[in-house]
């Protein structure tokens, strides 16, 4: 039952980016095509769960018992830079195509806010390894969500007739408010 | 400006002298903000005991208790007055039923069980709607949201939405339930509690009585 | 360019924020009030000078390959250090700022910054660079704060300007932070052409 709770709570009621304002430089910069978002919200849900394995450990092993937990965000954005370098290594190799697709935001999920705040996240809220892992990846599954919904409403707006002083970022920002008030209407659910 | 060849043993020594340097840095800063953060945090808790309870000289020794079923302990701070009595105890709570999960409430009982006085100690609940409880249920003009003065002993504490005789937030049922529920398992703490240890010594006295007569 | 021009770049012609884009987590995060977008955009400001002379005075011993992991942890020390002084000495701030705190160091603007300025110039046109951007950010964060706060809560930096009730909500919720931004942005941009 506590697993359906944050399973919910993270891809609707507690979005990502929508509610919690995580992520929002790959939310506003990749969403322009659907598929681009698919496959960067793709790439942001591998090392999103890997991080939080990862960094949980540490601090459950490493930093409590030596009492270092001043160390946490240092250790923790290293293992996420870590991973993303992994991460890219692993796509040239089987994709590259989605390799290039991607480009400089391959490395952008490094600086991407959504990762580092998921790992403190499982941590303050205390939450088990299996809890972890599962408020990763739902977490990721509402990044996704937003990211794929949010450009398809782009894809949308390049063909309308914005007024000149609201064209590009200001359009596509109100739109973005307009997608977060929808989602606020999940908040009943939990 | 020319910089080291990136070779293996240059970057190996320089990525580790880096983090050598900084995780000194760290340390040396952990220590020297180590007691600021320590009375910081103190002082805060002694501001929220003192604002939930009626006036006391000192307190007593503070105890941790876990309600009945629970793993997490509550801590108690009896408050007395200069004879050693008891004038209020305050109770640090909880609950993870929060719009934004868990959350910490402060909440002092007279010894009668009545509520003296509360205070939101951290939370993460919306702002301008669950954050509102740290007004909401103290409202003098609303006797019906105000828990100020009642007994959740003679009271029913829980949400009129759901029977009971408390006003909710306007639109945050989810923060007011939860509130709810931390001060309802403050309560029950308390008062397991107080029944527990009070109740040897009434009958020591009923027996001196008979003895002398 | 001259150092007055590198300094007070960081405010209108390329404001991390309103024009670069950059920073957009905390922004929109932290601004339901002005008081609490100061407090980040100044926390982000030490961390952006701080690191930004670091990275000036070290950049000649770091070998390339390794200078994005070097410069994140040289970020990461000084976030921890901002983290633990606000912990001990500005508790109430501390609390309400809370998971955007560590979240300074992927602020894209401090790696932006060390990457792009900080590891090609002097120290102090670094630390000049670091403290424009840093204002600047800082500008547009009590900007944006005070926005909201006032159409939000009818107050400005805590002082009442009219009563609570007849505020607009959602403008201290989620939502209103994206369109706040949005329309500062298409004002902005709309002042700058003028």
């Amino acid at each position: 039952m506590q697993y359906i709770i944050i399973i919910i709570s993270a891809i609707f009621v507690n979005n990502i980016v929508l509610a919690q304002f995580l992520g929002i430089c790959p939310f506003l910069g990749v969403s322009k095509k659907t598929s681009t978002a698919v496959g960067m919200a793709g790439a942001v849900a591998f090392v999103m769960t890997l991080a939080t394995i990862v960094t949980y450990l540490i601090q459950r092993n490493i930093l409590e018992p030596l009492n270092v937990a001043y160390l946490q965000t240092i250790s923790f954005i290293l293992v996420i830079a870590a991973l993303v370098q992994l991460v890219e290594i692993i796509l040239k190799k089987v994709s590259p195509a989605l390799y290039q697709a991607l480009g400089v935001f391959l490395p952008l999920i490094t600086t991407n806010c959504a990762i580092l705040g998921v790992a403190i996240l499982t941590i303050q809220k205390d939450f088990n390894l299996m809890e972890g892992v599962v408020f990763a990846i739902s977490t990721a599954i509402g990044f996704g969500l937003a990211l794929v919904i949010f450009a398809g409403l782009r894809e949308h707006l390049d063909l309308m007739n914005v007024p000149k002083g609201l064209k590009g970022t200001p359009i596509a920002l109100i739109t973005a408010g307009i997608l977060a008030m929808a989602f606020m209407g999940f908040s009943g659910i939990v | 400006m020319a910089k080291r060849e990136s070779n293996f043993i240059n970057m190996l020594l320089t990525l580790f002298a880096v983090t050598f340097i900084a995780s000194a840095s760290l340390g040396l800063v952990n220590e020297m903000t180590r007691d600021a953060i320590k009375n910081a945090n103190i002082k805060a808790q002694q501001k929220a005991i003192a604002a939930v309870l009626p006036k006391f000289d000192k307190l007593g020794k503070s105890f941790k208790i876990p309600p009945k079923g629970e793993t997490d302990s509550l801590e108690l701070f009896p408050a007395l007055d200069a004879n050693g009595n008891v004038v209020g105890t305050a109770v640090k709570t909880y609950t993870n039923k929060g719009f934004s999960g868990h959350f910490e409430l402060m909440v002092g009982f007279t010894p009668d069980g009545t509520i003296s006085g509360y205070q939101v100690l951290q939370h993460q609940e919306t702002p301008g709607l669950g954050s509102k409880m740290g007004e909401w249920f103290r409202n003098k003009d609303k006797p019906k949201q105000d828990i100020i003065g009642k007994n959740p002993g003679k009271v029913n504490f829980t949400v009129s939405k759901d029977g009971g005789d408390i006003d909710a937030i306007t639109a945050a049922t989810i923060s007011s339930r939860a509130f709810l529920d931390a001060v309802r398992r403050a309560y029950n703490t308390w008062k397991n509690e107080t029944d527990a240890t009070s109740g040897s010594t009434p009958q020591k006295d009923d027996q001196t009585k008979g003895g002398n007569s | 360019m001259s150092q007055m021009k590198n300094f007070t770049k960081g405010f209108l012609k390329e404001n991390p924020v309103f024009v670069l884009l950059l920073g957009m987590c905390p922004t929109l995060g932290v601004t339901s009030s002005a008081i609490n977008g100061m407090g980040m955009g100044l926390a982000t400001t030490f961390v952006l000078v701080m690191a930004n002379l670091v990275v000036s005075l070290v950049k000649s011993g770091i070998p390339d390959k390794v200078r994005i992991p070097s410069f994140i942890v040289i970020i990461a020390t000084f976030v921890t250090i901002v983290q633990l002084l606000m912990q001990a000495y500005l508790p109430s701030l501390y609390e309400s700022l809370g998971l955007f705190i560590p979240l300074i160091v992927v602020n894209c603007i401090v790696l932006g910054r060390a990457e792009a300025f900080a590891s090609k110039n002097t120290v102090w046109s670094s630390i000049l660079d670091g403290l424009g951007m840093g204002l600047g950010f800082t500008f547009a964060l009590i900007l944006l704060g005070s926005v909201r706060e006032f159409l939000g809560s009818g107050k400005i930096f805590g002082l009442v300007i009219y009563p609570e009730n007849y505020g607009s909500l959602i403008f201290v919720l989620a939502p209103g932070a994206f369109i706040a931004l949005g329309y500062l942005i298409a004002i902005i941009n709309k002042l700058k052409k003028a």
